[in-house]
């Protein structure tokens, strides 16, 4: 019991939760604001691979890390306009065409991955992104600048969604998009905008992923963190601020799991399986999901594809 | 830009689609080729030939397509009434687990039942197991609203990480040299040759006969009606007094239950034992091959025969020229959108500025 009071007051165990988070908060606002505008994008997992794949090839190839990220979310950005193309312009299911670009952009970041290296022992490395010890707050000053921008993110987002008349358009399409033709928006334009904004934050979270939590890229890195943001945006009813709540409470989890693999010594007592602890963060979201199942608030247009002029 | 559905979709255009689709994924698979630097017609004929090219390439093709007809039936008849189970891959490792309980050489003997007896109970057991895991989501969307996409996509996981457990615990085999794999099954339970000096077995037989009994089942009986009413629309199929939550809970148990007996099959007819990667994204492929055959049971087969023989023939080309074998998940991504792409469009006109 001690020992767990001693974790919770310790600045790695807090630095570990925003690290998990990071990828985390950033896909999740990606999803929210794909989902929003009426659109789901289980190309997520796979545009997260894309991500930490593209970003981190260009700093490997020489440019600074702040290109990777533009980098990745360029990636993002172009695979959101596939999904786009899809399910906003030829009205496919949105199901169904986000599975296919997860597909396809993990299937086209492991070709690349191998046809540019094709013979290698060990991951080539690169330098990632150095904590950012200036900074005069504790816990904060042991991460990387992309957390500090993904925290930035949530507060910038909700502005724009709330607050903005660009945001209330966009919210607009998501829960009736015939009533925003008829205000003579363009369910379209804002639609295929929202999602390769969004797309491009997956990008981002990916990258993170290769060039500031690890400084490698591996096939297996994003390893379900897609899905589980597409799980705590439902959690989060929708909104920024608690996707982020959302995403540092899941992180939280996920921190405390590692820790006590690590010290071992079972819980109570009793030694339990390593894979155990590794399902807390996926049981996690599917009883998050259960719980607020009931009051979940879907934007009305969710999963609808919109057609003029048909009904 | 707006669409304009097609009164009736022309034969032509029918026919055309899926040869349009192979064309632009050939397409854009050459350029891939081209970049890992490879000759583009000699890649593709080696591909041609390993997948199916001679005797041994056409079994394993064959071999390799058996899992894949089930779980492209699971996808097939689960999307058919719209329930979006994304967890066929969780659900064929419960299958292949409970198979190996039941008929696995626990102790050293297993259980001492014939195997005419024994032979059912575990693909009874693979069957149940692969459904009841479906029945949660299914239930879960049908009482609370939860989307089955995130919950099954999340099972997943968590069904991995038990029967890795489970494979270092109580189902390890102790003889395997600590590798994390489980007992074995008893020989009488094995899936006989079907073909002589070649790894296909008999597994094949049932996943074509069930391509056969699932066709005539949406297209004969009350259930395949219901489901296909719900296909098109649950509330319609509400209003018209069909057992909506029913037949939900039917078409959850029924692709469970194929996918679960995927694993069970695969288990019997290859190895012998469960590994932790017996199956190399069985279930994904699955949804694949079911949106490649456009949800029709009998077209499944033609889909996860290709499939099959395009992961089959990657493995051969990549040895002989420098394309990795990543080009076969290329092609299956790419024939998957430009299909979906291809089938819309029969069915659709796109009509470019605004209506007078």
């Amino acid at each position: 019991m001690t020992e767990t009071l001693e974790l919770l007051g310790s600045a790695a165990f807090w630095g570990a939760v925003l690290r998990i988070a990071t990828p985390l908060i950033l896909g999740t606002l990606g999803v929210l604001l794909c989902e929003r505008a009426g659109v789901l994008n289980l190309g997520i997992e796979g545009i997260m691979v894309a991500g930490a794949f593209v970003g981190w090839l260009v700093v490997f190839q020489g440019a600074d890390l702040w290109t990777g990220v533009l980098a990745a979310a360029a990636a993002g950005a172009l695979l959101g306009l596939l999904h786009a193309g899809l399910t906003v312009g030829l009205a496919l299911s949105q199901h169904v065409s986000g599975l296919g670009i997860t597909l396809l952009a993990t299937a086209l970041a492991s070709y690349a991955y191998r046809v540019s290296f094709p013979k290698v022992d060990s991951p080539p490395t690169i330098t990632p992104f150095a904590p950012m010890t200036w900074l005069p707050v504790p816990v904060l000053n042991t991460q990387t600048a992309l957390t500090l921008l993904a925290l930035v993110l949530v507060p910038l987002v909700a502005w724009v969604l709330y607050r903005t008349p660009l945001g209330l358009a966009i919210r607009m399409v998501g829960e009736n998009p015939a009533a925003a033709e008829g205000q003579g928006l363009s369910v379209a334009g804002l639609r295929t905008g929202a999602i390769v904004a969004g797309s491009a934050l997956m990008g981002v979270a990916g990258a993170f992923l290769t060039l500031s939590a690890f400084n490698a890229f591996f096939f297996t890195m994003v390893n379900g963190r897609g899905w589980v943001c597409v799980a705590l945006v439902v959690f989060a009813s929708w909104r920024p601020g608690k996707a982020l709540a959302g995403a540092l409470l899941f992180a939280f989890f996920d921190a405390l799991q590692l820790r006590l693999q690590q010290a071992g010594g079972g819980v109570f007592g009793v030694e339990l399986p390593y894979q155990l602890y590794l399902a807390v963060p996926y049981l996690m979201a599917l009883v998050a999901l259960v719980l607020v199942a009931r009051r979940a608030a879907y934007p009305q247009a969710l999963m609808k594809p919109y057609r003029k002029g048909e009904r | 830009m707006r669409l304009e559905r097609r009164t009736q979709p022309s034969a032509r255009a029918l026919l055309l689609a899926p040869l349009a689709a192979v064309a632009f994924t050939l397409a854009v698979t050459s350029l891939l080729v081209l970049w890992a630097g490879a000759p583009v017609g000699r890649a593709y004929a080696l591909l041609l030939e390993g997948g199916f090219g001679s005797r041994f390439a056409l079994t394993e093709t064959l071999t390799r397509a058996t899992p894949l007809i089930l779980t492209g039936l699971a996808a097939a008849m689960a999307f058919r009434a719209r329930l979006y189970n994304i967890g066929a891959e969780g659900q064929l490792y419960a299958g292949a687990l409970a198979a190996v309980a039941v008929g696995g050489l626990h102790g050293g003997t297993g259980f001492e039942l014939a195997p005419a007896l024994l032979f059912p109970l575990m693909i009874g057991a693979a069957m149940l197991a692969g459904a009841l895991l479906l029945l949660g989501p299914a239930l879960l969307k049908s009482r609370l609203g939860v989307d089955e996409v995130v919950s099954t996509l999340l099972l997943n996981f968590v069904v991995l990480l038990v029967v890795s457990a489970l494979l270092d615990g109580p189902m390890k085999d102790p003889s395997a040299m600590g590798w994390p794999q489980s007992v074995a099954l008893q020989d009488a339970l094995q899936l006989d040759r079907l073909i002589e000096r070649s790894r296909v077995h008999t597994g094949l037989v049932a996943a074509l006969v069930l391509a056969v009994a699932l066709w005539a089942l949406l297209r004969f009986t009350t259930l395949g009606f219901e489901i296909r009413a719900l296909g098109s629309g649950p509330r319609a199929a509400a209003f018209a007094g069909l057992p909506v939550a029913r037949t939900g809970v039917v078409v959850a148990l029924l692709s469970g239950a194929l996918a679960g007996l995927a694993g069970a099959v695969e288990v019997a007819g290859r190895a012998g034992y469960v590994t932790l990667d017996m199956s190399p994204g069985y279930g994904m492929s699955g949804i694949v091959i079911a949106m490649l055959a456009m949800l029709n049971p009998l077209a499944v087969v033609a889909a996860a025969v290709f499939v099959a023989g395009v992961f089959v023939g990657a493995d051969s080309m990549s040895r002989a020229v420098t394309v990795p074998t990543f080009v076969a998940d290329v092609i299956v991504a790419v024939a998957l959108i430009a299909m979906l792409v291809a089938t819309m469009l029969t069915q659709y006109r796109v009509r470019w500025g605004t209506p007078r």
